[in-house]
């Protein structure tokens, strides 16, 4: 492979390509050869970096300059003045002070910032993921070839129990024992599916793995079946993404091609075949009972467990599912072994997680960092600290998997166990951190709002629940609420932690139990004193319409 | 009942989509985005057409196209609006913004304007979080949001 001097990344997420990124790539090829620099510069197109004010935009490495937002006609003058004569080309330049989390992360690779470490987002950005080439330069189907020409089903699924991998999706259930209980199930016919239905509000680490390294998922599919027996899979992905469906399909298309997916795979017998199957807007279908009725054609409303997928899943056969973030953790566990997954993160929960860091902080956006650290470094590091130097109240940690966590826990550390211990959970990696100017009651209700319109229906407690919990909070936030409302809403929570049906109802009210828990005196407050002490409810002393 | 949505002929659009995913029951779901796309929405002769062409009864067809946020079975404006109203585009300001866009249609989410030009419809997530507030017109995603720009953003939709 030829060394290049310098890289070049175009945007290219919906938005950019809408804006004219695809114009803006074409003509950077002209100019490149123009200035006869196409055999000293890479160039690629990078997903979604989180900077729709600058977009489209370019980046160009090692200098890590972003220029944007750009038009076709500036990009004669970018080659000339940065590639060619190399000076910035500043008039081009994107304002810095915007800059978001995602841009410093990325400019951050080299290790300037603390405990940075890329596991399952270690391609993304950097190599263009429309070319499986270019994912086979940089290690990829590398595990798949070892799985196949050198290990057995069953060594595989002990690697992946001895990491520790736990799954990435909210609930972390250990990924190694659901391939175990999966392999082992009766019947000849068994499925994995990989979901991609991420609709936690807050969270979109899935989104930026599928677009900037959709190859990873399919090689991680690959190695799942094999571990498990199945030679059939489906992607389910959820309807609004539809650049990263886009790419997988392609990815799909080149993997055939090249005989990582198919018949006899690697000549050693096996074989697999994925589809794509997208979402049509459904909060529920992440539930994985859920998800797989909605890939039979039917509504999406979960089964009753058990009988789990492992044994009674797609068509009634056994069914693995694993989150994206899961699964793109496998093809580096067997390339590196276990020991070294388990030498990042904390005993308990090793590896990195994915966060998405949201609210009223200085830099949102996204960072891959080692199990254990603590929201505390987080704002402090990653975030850039709060915004207009407010104080942090608290952080709420997805939908309906995660939790409202108080400052007092900022410094435990973010792993399975500890939050477990503490209470709390870490959700699906959204980290939505938010300052004294946030009422907990409007928060609250904002959330059961989300969970009242994305209630399947099926069963009552989910159903009624969340719209009459929703209700109270409506009504508290308006200076309505009556001491009675308190015991209400944790009866609520109650009912629907042991009634639902499914995952979701049954952590619906888990922002009712977090806030009477750790901010009693703040609902106290509108309720008794008819004051919202962050001042952001309307205590208007009417029913407000509640559409 | 009319045979003709968006200039499309429905029986057509219907066949063409189901024959698409060779009338398999499973590829309900695909089949019925499919015609939502073609038609912006499914009426009831699509929901006939369906069911006869893929021998499923009416009423599952309806219970899964009613069930899921991006298929419509009923009309819709010319441009829906997508607004994102989960918690992490609220705490960024997105009332505001949301309030701005009400005075700005005059219409309650889930109506079509008068005009039949815009359809307003909150949404949950929208997976682009880390700009929010946001919301979507038709394809456009609009993210870090000021209520001031929302007359803007609207003049550019005809």
């Amino acid at each position: 492979m030829k060394i290049k001097r310098s890289m070049v990344l175009v945007s290219s997420d919906p938005h950019s390509i809408e804006k004219g990124s695809e114009e803006i790539y074409a003509r950077l090829v002209d100019e490149l050869k123009a200035f006869n620099l196409s055999d000293e510069i890479s160039l690629s197109k990078v997903p979604d970096i989180d900077r729709i004010d600058a977009s489209p935009l370019v980046i160009v490495y090692p200098e890590a300059v972003v220029y944007g937002p750009l038009v076709p006609d500036d990009v004669h003058y970018l080659v000339e003045e940065h590639l060619y004569k190399g000076r910035i080309a500043s008039r081009l330049q994107a304002p810095t002070k915007e800059l978001s989390g995602k841009i410093a992360w990325v400019s951050a690779r080299e290790g300037t910032l603390p405990a940075e470490q890329r596991i399952v987002l270690e391609r993304a950005g950097q190599i263009d993921p429309d070319s499986i080439e270019e994912y086979i330069v940089h290690d990829g189907y590398q595990a798949l070839g070892k799985v196949l020409s050198e290990m057995k089903p069953a060594e595989v699924i002990d690697v992946v129990k001895k990491s520790g991998l736990k799954g990435r999706g909210g609930a972390g259930f250990p990924t190694g024992l659901k391939w175990g209980f999966v392999a082992d199930a009766a019947g000849d016919k068994r499925y994995v599916i990989c979901n991609a239905d991420e609709s936690e509000p807050g969270t979109f680490k899935d989104r930026l793995i599928l677009e900037g390294d959709p190859h990873s998922i399919i090689e991680a599919m690959a190695i799942a079946a094999y571990a498990v027996g199945a030679d059939e899979g489906y992607i389910y992905i959820r309807g609004e993404y539809t650049l990263a469906q886009a790419r997988l399909l392609k990815a799909i298309l080149q993997a055939k091609e090249m005989g990582f997916l198919g018949e006899n795979i690697f000549n050693s017998g096996f074989n697999f075949d994925v589809h794509v199957h997208g979402g049509a807007g459904a909060y529920i279908c992440g539930e994985e009972t859920a998800l797989i009725e909605s890939i039979e054609g039917k509504r999406g409303e979960p089964r009753p467990r058990p009988p789990y997928p492992t044994t009674n899943g797609l068509w009634d056969k056994p069914t693995m599912v694993n989150n994206v973030e899961t699964l793109a953790n496998i093809p580096p566990i067997i390339r590196n072994g276990a020991d070294w997954f388990k030498s990042f993160g904390t005993p308990s929960s090793p590896g990195t997680k994915v966060y998405t860091i949201l609210g009223n902080v200085n830099n949102t956006g996204l960072v891959e960092v080692p199990m254990g650290i603590t929201l505390r470094e987080i704002i402090s590091i990653y975030a850039k600290g709060m915004k207009n130097g407010a104080h942090f109240k608290l952080a709420q940690t997805g939908g309906s998997s995660g939790s409202i966590i108080p400052a007092v826990l900022q410094d435990t550390p973010m792993d399975y166990e500890s939050y477990s211990k503490a209470g709390v959970s870490m959700g699906s990696g959204a980290l939505l951190i938010c300052s004294e100017e946030t009422c907990v009651v409007d928060l609250a209700k904002v959330l059961l709002n989300f969970f009242r319109f994305e209630s399947c229906g099926k069963c009552n407690p989910c159903r009624i629940g969340n719209q009459r919990a929703f209700e109270i909070l409506n009504n508290i936030s308006e200076g309505l609420g009556s001491t009675k409302d308190i015991n209400d809403l944790q009866e609520i929570s109650k009912w629907l932690y042991e009634m639902s049906n499914c995952g979701l109802g049954q952590t619906a009210g888990s922002p009712l139990k977090d806030i009477m828990k750790n901010f009693r005196a703040e609902v106290d407050a509108h309720i008794t004193n008819k004051v919202c002490p962050a001042g952001v409810c309307q205590m208007s002393g009417k029913t407000a319409s509640l559409v | 009942m009319s045979n003709n949505n968006n200039g499309r002929d429905v029986i057509k659009t219907v066949n063409a989509a189901v024959g698409e995913f060779h009338a398999k029951q499973e590829e309900l779901i695909p089949i019925l985005m499919k015609v939502n796309q073609e038609l912006g929405y499914i009426p009831n002769d699509a929901l006939e057409q369906i069911s006869e062409a893929m021998h499923i009864p009416q009423s599952r067809v309806y219970s899964v196209a009613s069930f899921y946020h991006m298929i419509s079975t009923k009309p819709t404006g010319r441009h829906v609006i997508k607004f994102c109203e989960s918690a992490p585009c609220h705490v960024a300001g997105g009332k505001a913004v949301w309030d701005a866009l009400l005075e700005e249609l005059q219409i309650k989410p889930g109506e079509t304007s008068p005009d039949g030009k815009w359809t307003l419809k909150t949404t949950s997530c929208l997976g682009v979080c880390a700009v929010g507030p946001v919301m979507m017109v038709d394809d456009d995603i609009y993210g870090n949001l000021k209520p001031d720009q929302v007359q803007e953003i609207l003049e550019r939709y005809e």
